[in-house]
């Protein structure tokens, strides 16, 4: 049996994260940050700004009225000027890059795979306010819901109306680097043993049927994802006769993983945030995003 | 490098009548049958066949008055899903066509017609209504296995309607319009920089491909020539795709084997050809780099440099190689794929099979080597030894293709890497003529084919097709006395994405 031999040959290839960090989970660049000061945004590029991405993903507020600061990142502003608040939308953007490209002064990329969150408006970045206690409120709503699911957990995925890449992604998990096994995360091909609903694409209208007999089929309580900004928003065919603006308008989703489409890594960490399974910060991450850890243990 | 026009439109003089004649005679001549849309403009529609013929891809136009035409599906087999295809979406009756059944509108389409082109869509009240179960195949004893649209493992959505009166697989019925997501509308009013984007998601594992089918389009049209450094770049990005796809191929193969230790080396081997791909571009399908005039400047000269990824594909040629050699002498799986889903060579010439499911049976019109394009011009790529027709026949291409792949990629990178780079081909500014333009760029599943028409700089019309729509159609006709259980092998050796084929 040749095989049997073979796959010892490599040594180990399986990642430790989340037990370790990971360099690969690490630095890859799943998202695109509003840079923290934006003095240099003048009235006039307001415009071309607006009209930069594809997507819609990035807008620009007006600026807040006299004698309020402004929320988020956009803090550093210097005081008495009003400016206009940038914010990016990381479930329409596809990363396509052209801002960062274009305005590098405003955008840059930023490293890190641990871009799910539990709620839409968390996928904004940039001069956005801030939302901690209702985020909390969701939080402990979810973790009583995978309260069982602590060991194993089965996870049924549905395409939605994909370009098939974010099939390959979440295939993905079960080669040996990712290994989500390891995890006791498996994938099931009956809605009656899953716990986990993971939904792709944009929502077309021939899959709305479907998606909802998967979705009825299964146990509750169940644990939405959303994958990939097609699923989120829509992405590039928001506009669609055939779409949705992401499955949101057909379901009720408890998890958004933004990516186009989402990594691997990005993927995992969606899985073990809907189950609060995400370790505290690793020592050499500062990054906010990570901070999700209530459930680590 | 003198830019080659690989298209040309003969002209639009054609009443229904003679442009059906046009047809006929030229694939009678040996012309490739290479696809069939409408173009919906406000007071006409204009037919468009498209042929590929020795040097060129040919387009044969001619104006519609009338919503109606005679099918050209009894003389052109090929033209039978194109003819479904254009009767859903732009409303349009091939008269006398074998089977009208809806392909890609999840509706009693035909009222419903978006209509691409630049005309009114007519989609008000598309709504979901489920599809009533087959007709075609009936009799005592008959059955019906219907396999999707929710598929049971981690696929695409497709729904397979496999009749069987037993353990035999007399007819299947496929059914990708579960999720068709409108596609050529979605490029419709883009300009050219924004389209590629919609181009790469046609079909997202061959994002590559597709961008490179629709920046030949507009380059065409723009009469835009593409520099060396640039060409070999686009070759760097298009063949790591295709050793994913072919990766992608073996491990799903190796699945339907139950040989975990197999399927868990190709996968570890196709996540590296991804990082390494990542590594270049910061995205795991090459997206973002292919753009209209070239490459997008900051891919020019990647991060990790040329010298490293030469080295890192080298590796992987080794493991990939050694791996392969051990699982084409596995004789369990061999037995599985040998005389699995064979598709006679006479069959695959009469519809233009396109790519390795084409090449297998012994059809090879491969882009790259035929008429080449972008880096390919100064590469050599080799014409692979055909087989039988069969799974192991298409398993075998792609291991020829794969191991082309990494003489391509080590041809190209040492050239990139002694070049500095000039002035990056994107960053040039240019205008887009109005017009019509044909680009092909052969992809992992085979030819992928852009028709660009741009007004005013913007896209009208982009029939964006897939080798996967082209070569779906072909399941019908490989499944005959096979058993049951040769379904995912079969379906795994043809390599096809859904999305492409949704459209
Ligand atoms: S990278 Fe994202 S936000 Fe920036 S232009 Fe592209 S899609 Fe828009």
């Amino acid at each position: 049996m040749p095989w049997v031999t073979r796959g010892l040959r490599n040594g180990v290839v399986t990642s430790r994260w989340p037990r370790h960090a990971d360099d690969y989970f690490d630095t890859f660049p799943a998202a695109v940050d509003v840079n923290p000061d934006p003095s240099v945004l003048s009235l006039e590029s307001v415009e071309e700004i607006d009209g930069l991405c594809p997507t819609g993903a990035i807008t620009i507020a007006d600026p807040p009225p006299d004698g309020t600061t402004n929320g988020g990142t956009n803090g550093g502003a210097s005081c008495g000027q009003r400016l206009p608040q940038v914010r990016l939308d990381r479930g329409r953007c596809i990363l396509c890059g052209r801002c960062v490209a274009q305005r590098p002064d405003l955008f840059s990329w930023a490293p890190g795979s641990d871009t799910a969150r539990l709620e839409r408006d968390q996928l904004v970045v940039g001069s956005v306010p801030d939302t901690e206690d209702n985020l909390r409120a969701v939080q402990a709503e979810l973790a009583r819901r995978v309260r069982s699911l602590r060991r194993s957990v089965h996870i049924r995925h549905v395409d939605a109306g994909s370009d098939g890449s974010d099939e390959w992604e979440i295939q993905a998990l079960m080669n040996p680097v990712y290994d989500v096994h390891r995890l006791g995360i498996f994938f099931t091909a009956s809605p009656r043993h899953a716990d986990i609903l993971l939904v792709t694409g944009i929502g077309s209208v021939g899959m709305l049927a479907p998606l909802q007999r998967t979705r009825q089929a299964m146990p509750d309580p169940v644990v939405v994802i959303a994958a990939g900004v097609e699923a989120i928003s829509g992405g590039l065919l928001r506009t669609s006769y055939i779409g949705r603006a992401g499955i949101g308008e057909v379901l009720d989703v408890d998890i958004w993983v933004p990516g186009s489409p989402a990594s691997p890594f990005s993927l995992l960490h969606a899985i073990l945030l809907a189950l609060g399974r995400l370790p505290a910060v690793h020592p050499q991450d500062t990054r906010a995003g990570g901070k999700a850890d209530e459930g680590s243990g | 490098m003198t830019a080659r026009p690989i298209s040309r439109d003969v002209g639009k003089s054609h009443d229904v009548g003679s442009w059906r004649a046009d047809i006929f005679e030229r694939v009678a001549n040996d012309a490739r049958f290479a696809g069939l849309f409408a173009t919906s403009r406000d007071t006409s529609t204009t037919l468009t066949a498209v042929l590929v013929e020795a040097e060129k891809v040919i387009a044969v136009d001619t104006d519609l008055t009338e919503d109606h035409y005679r099918s050209l599906t009894e003389r052109v087999p090929a033209a039978f899903w194109y003819e479904r295809a254009l009767h859903e979406l732009s409303g349009i009756t091939p008269l006398g066509h074998p089977r009208l059944d809806p392909l890609l509108l999840p509706s009693e389409a035909t009222t419903h017609p978006p209509r691409p082109g630049g005309a009114p869509a007519r989609t008000e009240g598309l709504t979901p209504a489920e599809l009533k179960g087959p007709t075609d195949v009936s009799g005592y004893g008959m059955f019906t296995i219907p396999h999707g649209p929710v598929r049971s493992g981690v696929f695409e959505s497709v729904e397979y309607l496999i009749e069987t009166p037993g353990e035999d697989i007399p007819h299947l019925n496929i059914r990708p319009h579960y999720k068709h997501r409108g596609i050529a509308k979605a490029f419709e009013g883009l300009t050219v920089d924004d389209g590629v984007l919609v181009a790469e998601r046609v079909e997202g594992i061959s994002g590559v491909a597709h961008a490179l089918a629709f920046c030949h389009a507009v380059e065409a049209l723009a009469g835009l020539t593409i520099d060396e450094h640039t060409g070999l770049v686009r070759v760097v990005y298009a063949e790591l795709e295709r050793i994913a796809n072919h990766l992608d191929v073996a491990m799903r193969l190796c699945d339907a084997a139950g040989l975990a230790v197999a399927t868990a080396r190709f996968g570890w081997h196709k996540e590296r050809v991804m990082r390494l791909t990542s590594g270049l571009c910061g995205s795991r399908f090459g997206r973002g780099v292919i753009v209209p005039g070239g490459v997008a400047s900051r891919h020019a000269q990647p991060e990790p440099g040329w010298a490293q990824l030469d080295h890192d594909l080298m590796r992987l040629r080794r493991d990939v190689e050694a791996d392969a050699r051990v699982l084409m002498r596995t004789a369990s799986f061999l037995d599985r794929l040998r005389t699995t889903g064979i598709l006679q060579p006479d069959l695959a010439r009469r519809w233009g099979a396109l790519g390795p499911v084409g090449r297998a049976s012994g059809v090879d019109d491969d882009h790259r080597r035929v008429r080449p394009y972008d880096g390919y011009r100064q590469l050599d790529v080799p014409a692979v030894d055909s087989g039988a027709g069969d799974a192991q026949a298409r398993l075998a291409v792609r291991w020829q293709e794969i191991s082309a792949a990494f003489d391509l990629l080590h041809a190209a990178i040492p050239t990139l890497a002694g070049q500095p780079v000039a002035a990056p081909a994107a960053t040039r500014a240019f205008t887009v003529p109005d017009g019509r333009g044909f680009g092909v760029a052969e992809a992992a599943q085979g030819e992928a084919l852009h028709s660009v028409e741009i007004r005013d700089g913007l896209v009208v019309r982009c029939f964006a097709r897939s080798a996967s729509l082209h070569n779906l159609a072909l399941f019908h006709d490989v499944f005959h006395g096979d058993i049951f259980t040769d379904f995912p092998f079969i379906e795994a050796s043809f390599g096809l994405s859904i999305a492409g084929a949704a459209m």
